[in-house]
């Protein structure tokens, strides 16, 4: 006769608190995982939205004539060195421009020094005791204060941290991403037609197969590679520019879009293809008027999330040269350009301790468009979402 | 015989009534509850689980409808009816295999060795210790022949030594007919072996563990006709042992194998009966329109 | 003349000629059914099969020829390729027109040509994979000319400083000769490799456990988006995160203990990626988990086991092929990483077992050596392409590898979403 039920209770408690240990254990593990999400994007938020605000201060800007020549003359000597020298030398031009400003003096709110900023956002600064007292000063006059920090949006890298921003990398960006696209969705897309639709079951569509799934895993930094050698040393594309960065890039994207495509294009039902041929369509017409259509939500999502991972690349992108100094905004696809991960690992590299401000603001923009190009695919799919 | 019965009868009357055709009085309505409506002389009948006013809801469509039923020791209890009609949900009530599905809701009384089978105190691994259940479909862990039946027993402190597991292996293996077929690859995966040959290996490994009661739910529906006729023999056997509850729709199977066979339709059960009467001189007409085909 | 101006000049007459070639083919064939003819093929496709015959054989003549001029440098004047190109293309006009014939299936030999064009879009992956392959191999056998390959195997001392001067002709004057000796390369990417995983396997694991057996619905459904945010966060925005501020932690952390940690120890750099990793694992083996057949879980329930037991003993043993795949597949990811510990991990060469040290990888020295300001031919820039050919040799034999397991699992249960 078998034992009682609470003979093998008993015999259980032991077992049951296993169990739940096991339970908890694993949710602790999920949480765990969670926290560092949570650590990680306080961390960068605590470091890089100082970056959006940066220090300006009111002074007397004297358009003379000596100014004209020698910039430093502008401002009155107190607070000379608390303004930007970028800013500073920008004055000559700005009286060119504008002839009328001659021998008029103006209360201006002008860009502060980078320590000035460092210093009014409480963080260690180089500036000297009497230069920390004129900016107390200044402060408590109410000439001195954190503004909403334009120059980071719209001007390019600089060596200045007052003065960089990230628009040349943004631009860098847009035009390595056009490439990009527009190499890597059409040849993607035909792939991935090719392999679904029309090829054949045969050894040569299987090694097509089993390679992209291979490209998929290689290291990126192997594509870098690959850029450098075949692209920049044997066909002599600019070294540095958009073109060899998004062709290096797309083949990096190719087998994201061609998995994607693929997907989306077998969860078109077999029913639809039937059914179009059975009215005398021909392949290419069953593919073109009634799978690619369906298919089409399945294989945006697959692109844009391609994107964003190419658009957080770095690696391949240093190996063709895109980490270059790149101050001034161009729209060239040929020339030296930087995106945005790049000129993150530029300003990482920097010395001074402005720059780290400046390294998390760039990553909270890159984050930004990131999370915003994945939600936006994430949008689409639940959209067009069907079920069969 | 009735005592049992008579001692515990003391489940909520709110149940409707079987549609027993030779109508038991008002009096004696409350002792035949739940019972066959004519003995088999030649079967066990100490009880082994009673259930009385069972109702199941998956979400807001009720699949059981006022359950009465008491199933007897070392007997084989068939479970006939259109697919549907809710005798393996059924089933799964008696080992709480419905805990693992989302929204169901149950009410009433599954009791067994007096005790409520859902009440809250009640540990439903233990319950499962003891009343074994064998599938559809064979589905044999991924270990070897002999993993596949020492591992409950060990996991339950069944077994001490080695020698001690080779043994309980071997019997279990000879008891589920599986022994000669298998002695000599008992390391080979469990997957290896033929579907027939799998299902008796879960057979074996439901009875390792030496349960009460074993639930077979259509266990030779997956199989072929020789493996069904050696599983049925099989049950024939193992009812010396166990109280073997089995779901079919073959009702063949039913006429062959079992002691009690009982009637399901939409939830309800319309006759519970010694096999034998059932299938020649059926009380109800649905349960004639069923075995003579007309439905199902 | 610019080639600007010529690749306009050729794409506009193009253009010209296919619109002349659509309207000439639509306009005969509409003719020519009008004349009561039973055609093929409907009028649209004949005049799109004229548009292909016009500038499909002048796109590849354009095409050849200008990579014979970039390639071979041989002399072909531009103007003659561009006016021989529009001369083909003229040609293809006038036959696609002239094919406009009721017998010809101009359908079916428009489909020929889409057919083949997407063969040849297919094709691109597997020049994908040569071109990395023809292009690591080719640098790497120049490196190996220069340096044996046995010391590169072998050899415990990576110095690449003199190599320039070699390199110029000048090695006598170098202090002493460049060594490249790859094995503390190795060390410190296993290193890094190693704690990774140590961080990634268990955490992303039972993270998986705990989605696929026991949280509710509401939670899997937050939970597997937020762990895929780890996953789509660039490497570089780690690296940062790992040399800002993981590292300095570790550091004071080892302080209090009283042992002393370099800024560029390999830990930081291991956990930051251990932590990108956890996605990678945990959406894999969870998918693996819930393809294990439920009745797996019901058969060991039923014998009396508890859920964790069930877990233990039946699913995961059920899911290992996948869980192993999923792992296999990280590893090669961490070995190939290259923002994180560029940014995070030492540049020194450095053969050691502490992991609070600073030691250097394959990948940190291959971005070193590319980013230099040395000579391509140069042995140190050279050698980045030896470690790369090492790195693409080793990931593609775990990747294999894991593509197998996956397929045994597959073939297995017969799951096919994975």
């Amino acid at each position: 006769m078998s034992q009682s039920f609470d003979d093998i209770s008993a015999q259980l408690k032991r077992r049951h608190r296993k169990s739940a240990r096991l339970k908890w254990i694993s949710m602790g593990a999920l949480g765990l995982a969670g926290l560092f999400l949570v650590l990680f994007f306080a961390d960068m938020l605590v470091k890089g939205l100082p970056a959006f605000k940066q220090a300006q201060i009111q002074v007397q800007v004297d358009y003379s004539e000596q100014a004209s020549q020698l910039p430093l003359a502008a401002v009155n000597e107190d607070v000379r060195s608390l303004v930007s020298r970028g800013y500073l030398r920008l004055i000559p031009g700005r009286m060119e421009d504008n002839p009328d400003l001659l021998g008029t003096t103006r209360l201006e709110w002008v860009l502060a020094d980078g320590q000035v900023d460092q210093y009014l956002k409480g963080h260690h600064s180089k500036l000297k005791a009497s230069e920390q007292a004129v900016v107390d000063r200044l402060v408590e006059q109410g000439r001195a204060e954190l503004r909403f920090n334009t120059t980071f949006f719209t001007r390019g890298d600089s060596k200045m941290p007052e003065l960089t921003g990230i628009a040349s990398a943004a631009m860098g960006t847009l035009l390595t991403l056009l490439v990009t696209l527009a190499v890597a969705f059409p040849i993607g897309v035909m792939t991935a037609v090719y392999l679904e639709e029309f090829a054949p079951d045969n050894r040569f569509t299987q090694a097509i197969e089993i390679n992209i799934n291979n490209l998929a895993a290689i290291p990126s930094i192997l594509f870098g590679l690959l850029g450098l050698a075949i692209f920049i040393n044997f066909f002599g594309v600019p070294r540095s520019s958009p073109l060899v960065g998004g062709l290096t890039l797309a083949l990096m994207t190719l087998p994201v879009i061609i998995i994607a495509t693929r997907t989306a294009l077998r969860s078109v039902p077999e029913s639809i293809r039937h059914a179009a041929f059975g009215v005398g369509c021909s392949r290419w017409q069953v593919v073109r008027d009634h799978v690619l259509p369906l298919a089409l939500p399945g294989i945006m999502t697959g692109s844009i999330i391609g994107l964003a991972q190419a658009m957080g690349e770095t690696a391949p992108l240093i190996i063709v040269g895109m980490v270059a100094f790149i101050p001034d905004v161009t729209t060239s696809f040929t020339e030296a350009a930087t995106v945005l991960p790049a000129q993150i690992f530029t300003w990482a590299g920097e010395p001074d301790r402005a720059f780290i401000e400046k390294t998390s603001g760039g990553i909270l923009v890159l984050l930004t468009v990131l999370i915003t190009l994945n939600a936006t695919a994430v949008v689409l799919r639940k959209k067009f979402e069907r079920r069969w | 015989m009735n005592m049992q019965v008579a001692e515990r009868s003391s489940a909520p009357m709110s149940a409707q009534h079987r549609s027993g055709q030779d109508g038991p009085g008002q009096q004696n309505r409350e002792q035949q509850r739940g019972q066959p409506v004519t003995r088999n002389d030649d079967a066990h009948h100490e009880l082994s689980i009673r259930v009385r006013d069972l109702n199941l809801w998956y979400g807001q469509s009720q699949a059981l409808k006022g359950i009465d039923i008491d199933v007897f020791q070392k007997n084989v209890t068939a479970l006939i009816g259109p697919s549907g009609c809710g005798k393996s949900t059924f089933l799964r009530c008696l080992n709480r295999m419905n805990d693992l599905i989302p929204n169901v809701r149950i009410e009433g009384l599954v009791e067994m060795d007096g005790r409520d089978v859902n009440a809250v105190k009640m540990d439903e691994v233990a319950l499962r210790r003891r009343v074994g259940m064998v599938f559809q479909k064979p589905n044999p862990f991924p270990k070897s022949i002999y993993e596949n039946v020492a591992y409950a027993p060990r996991m339950h402190d069944l077994v001490g030594r080695k020698s001690d597991q080779d043994e309980l292996v071997e019997r279990a293996l000879r008891d589920a007919g599986l022994w000669e077929e298998v002695k000599d690859k008992l390391h080979q995966p469990g997957t290896s072996l033929s579907g027939g040959q799998q299902q008796r290996l879960c057979i074996a490994r439901a009875i390792a563990v030496q349960p009460d009661v074993i639930l077979m739910d259509e266990p030779t529906s997956a199989l072929d006709p020789i493996s069904t006729a050696t599983i049925e023999d099989l049950m024939d056997k193992l009812k010396q042992q166990f109280t073997i509850i089995t779901v079919t729709h073959n009702m063949q199977q039913a006429a062959r194998v079992a002691d009690y066979t009982a009637f399901f339709h939409l939830g309800e059960i319309i006759e519970y009966n010694d096999t034998k009467t059932m299938f020649s001189n059926p009380h109800t007409k649905k349960t004639e329109d069923y075995i003579t085909g007309r439905y199902g | 003349m610019q080639t600007n101006q010529i690749l306009a000049m050729f794409g506009g007459a193009l253009l010209l000629l296919g619109l002349i070639a659509f309207f000439l083919g639509r306009a005969k064939a509409s003719r020519v059914r009008a004349g009561g003819t039973a055609m093929q093929a409907q009028p649209d496709q004949y005049a799109w099969f004229a548009v292909l015959s016009t500038a499909g054989p002048a796109l590849v003549l354009s095409a050849v020829g200008g990579f014979t001029l970039l390639l071979l440098g041989a002399e072909i004047p531009t103007l003659y390729l561009l006016v021989g190109s529009l001369l083909v293309a003229c040609l293809g006009l006038a036959v696609g027109v002239l094919m406009v014939r009721p017998d010809f299936h101009a359908r079916q030999a428009i489909e020929r040509v889409i057919r083949f064009v997407l063969a040849g879009a297919a094709l691109i992956s597997i020049f994908t994979t040569l071109g990395i392959l023809v292009s690591i191999i080719g640098e790497a056998l120049r490196f190996f000319q220069m340096q044996n390959f046995w010391d590169f195997i072998t050899g415990t001392t990576w110095n690449p400083g003199a190599s320039f001067l070699e390199a110029a002709g000048r090695a006598e004057e170098g202090a002493s000769a460049a060594q490249f000796g790859s094995v503390p390369l190795f060390a410190g990417t296993f290193m890094i490799t190693a704690v990774a995983m140590l961080v990634a396997i268990p955490i992303g694991l039972l993270a998986a456990i705990y989605m696929a057996e026991f949280a509710p619905t509401r939670v899997r459904t937050v939970a597997k988006p937020v762990l895929e945010v780890l996953a789509g966060i660039p490497t570089v925005v780690y690296g940062f995160f790992a040399a800002i501020t993981v590292a300095p932690i570790i550091v004071s952390v080892a302080g209090f203990f009283g042992l002393e940690a370099s800024f560029n120890n390999a830990l930081a750099p291991g956990i930051v990626m251990g932590i990108m990793i956890i996605p990678f694992i945990s959406s894999l083996s969870d998918d693996v988990i819930t393809s294990v057949p439920d009745s797996m879980r019901q058969g060991s329930l039923a014998l009396g086991m508890t859920k964790g037991e069930t877990i233990r003993d039946v699913v995961i043993p059920a899911a290992l092929p996948g869980i192993i795949s999923a792992s296999l597949l990280a590893v090669s990811r961490a070995l190939g990483e290259t923002m994180i510990v560029v940014m995070a991990a030492g540049m020194r060469p450095n053969l050691t077992a502490n992991p609070l040290e600073d030691m250097t990888t394959v990948t940190v020295r291959i971005v070193a050596a590319l980013t230099g300001d040395q000579e391509f031919a140069s042995a140190e820039t050279l050698s980045a392409f030896a470690l790369g050919l090492v790195l693409f040799v080793v990931t593609l034999s775990l990747n294999l590898v894991s593509v197998i397991m996956i397929r045994r699992f597959r073939e297995k249960y017969r799951v096919n979403n994975l």
